[in-house]
């Protein structure tokens, strides 16, 4: 079972014999590191006495009050984010990721949105101006890996079995085996669904949504956080508009109700629609990303 | 389901807590689950059950905090309260609104023996 999140099975690396896991011991949580800081004194327990033991702290115990039945009970704040794994790992990764000037898009749907198609197009046309990486992440199968490498682009595949999202664990070892050069573009497609990957952060610059005219114009109401936490909508599938009852402007109108500074580009990768404004974004973001490091 | 996985992270926690200050059992656990939070309480409770059978956090009464939705409304100029996400202004009815709290999931307290 995962570790940082406990999702079923082990998360597969295409090519790889090991399941997956995650850093060693990391550092003294924040809670601890900051009542060292700020010399509040507090308990440790029997096994922490380190460097610090000199400074004679107040080793009690609060004990408050008994229990039913006598037992008699310490309560403990330990005011701990239950994502703070995650997050910790997710923070390693933005800095590796930020040294090397690598611009990390996390892309995130329903399955079917066109986040595998979209990425053919963009490498299509990026013909080959800048190093770019491609993580895939799936339940089961190998099948979008090979549709990127198809385009000559090095991508590598995770699968996480009964998981429903990628992890920053994932991501962090992702990278060692793909190592992106300086400078590079990594996307990273997520796997396809519009509620767990939400809460999960990967270390990414930018969370990018798509939703395709064809899921019609409410799923930012419907599911809020994921369209929160993306900076930048994607309303892809725009040719069909002529088959379709929607309004391509109304899935752009809800989903600033929940994000009302969410970017939006209404594109469509088959017939080009809208394709060089989602590139100029691109360019602008790994701009941003080269000149600040 | 999603909630099954955030309380194995969560007793994998509790592990770590009973390792680092030396406690034996767990009797009461409170979390803080904001209201507009993307986990849905019972189903919390009802996995974090499972999910503690033969740990040393099994039985523990779980309590869970339901931290309101705050956002700052720009039109308002001031901080108002949302029940959830897609919510217009109680003020003036826009949407123009940063979520400002209500998102924490935190393990708050512990009981412990």
């Amino acid at each position: 079972m995962c570790a940082t999140c406990g999702c079923g099975g082990p998360a597969r690396i295409e090519g790889d014999q090991h399941p997956h896991h995650h850093h060693g011991d990391l550092p003294l949580d924040p809670e601890h590191a900051r009542l060292h800081a700020l010399g509040v004194p507090h308990t440790h327990g029997p096994h922490e006495h380190g460097p610090h033991a000199e400074r004679g702290h107040d080793h009690g115990d609060h004990d408050h009050g008994k229990a039913v039945g006598g037992e008699s009970r310490r309560l403990i704040r330990p005011e701990q984010d239950l994502l703070a794994k995650n997050d910790a790992i997710a923070a390693e990764v933005r800095g590796r990721l930020t040294a090397r000037r690598i611009l990390a898009l996390n892309l995130v749907s329903s399955p079917g949105a066109g986040k595998t198609t979209l990425l053919e197009a963009t490498l299509a046309r990026l013909a080959g101006r800048w190093s770019v990486a491609v993580i895939e992440g799936d339940q089961a199968t190998a099948r979008d890996a090979e549709r990127i490498r198809a385009t000559g682009t090095p991508a590598l595949q995770i699968t996480t079995g009964k998981g429903c999202h990628l992890d920053a664990a994932m991501i962090a070892r992702a990278l060692d085996r793909l190592d992106p050069p300086e400078g590079a573009v990594l996307f990273v497609e997520n796997v396809g669904k519009l509620v767990c990957p939400a809460g999960f952060d990967l270390g990414e610059a930018h969370e990018v949504v798509l939703c395709s005219l064809a899921e019609g114009d409410d799923k930012p109401l419907k599911y809020p956080t994921i369209f929160a936490a993306s900076s930048l909508l994607l309303v892809t599938k725009t040719d069909l508009a002529p088959h379709l009852e929607v309004d391509p402007a109304v899935p752009v109108t809800n989903a600033r109700k929940v994000r009302p500074d969410i970017g939006a580009i209404r594109l469509s990768a088959r017939t080009g629609e809208g394709m060089e404004r989602w590139l100029a974004w691109l360019e602008a973001a790994r701009g941003l990303r080269l000149v600040a490091d | 389901m999603h909630e099954l996985a955030l309380s194995s992270s969560l007793v994998d926690a509790l592990r770590e807590e009973a390792a680092r200050r030396g406690f034996a059992r767990v009797r009461r656990v409170t979390l803080a689950i904001g209201a507009l939070s993307h986990v849905e309480p019972e189903a919390m409770a009802f996995c974090f059950d499972i999910v503690t059978r033969g740990t040393l956090a099994e039985g523990t009464e779980l309590e869970i905090e339901r931290p309101p939705g705050r956002a700052f409304c720009i039109d308002c100029g001031q901080e108002v309260a949302i029940a959830a996400r897609g919510e217009a202004c109680p003020g003036c009815g826009g949407f123009r609104l940063l979520v400002r709290g209500g998102e924490e999931l935190r393990l708050v307290e512990l009981g412990v023996v």
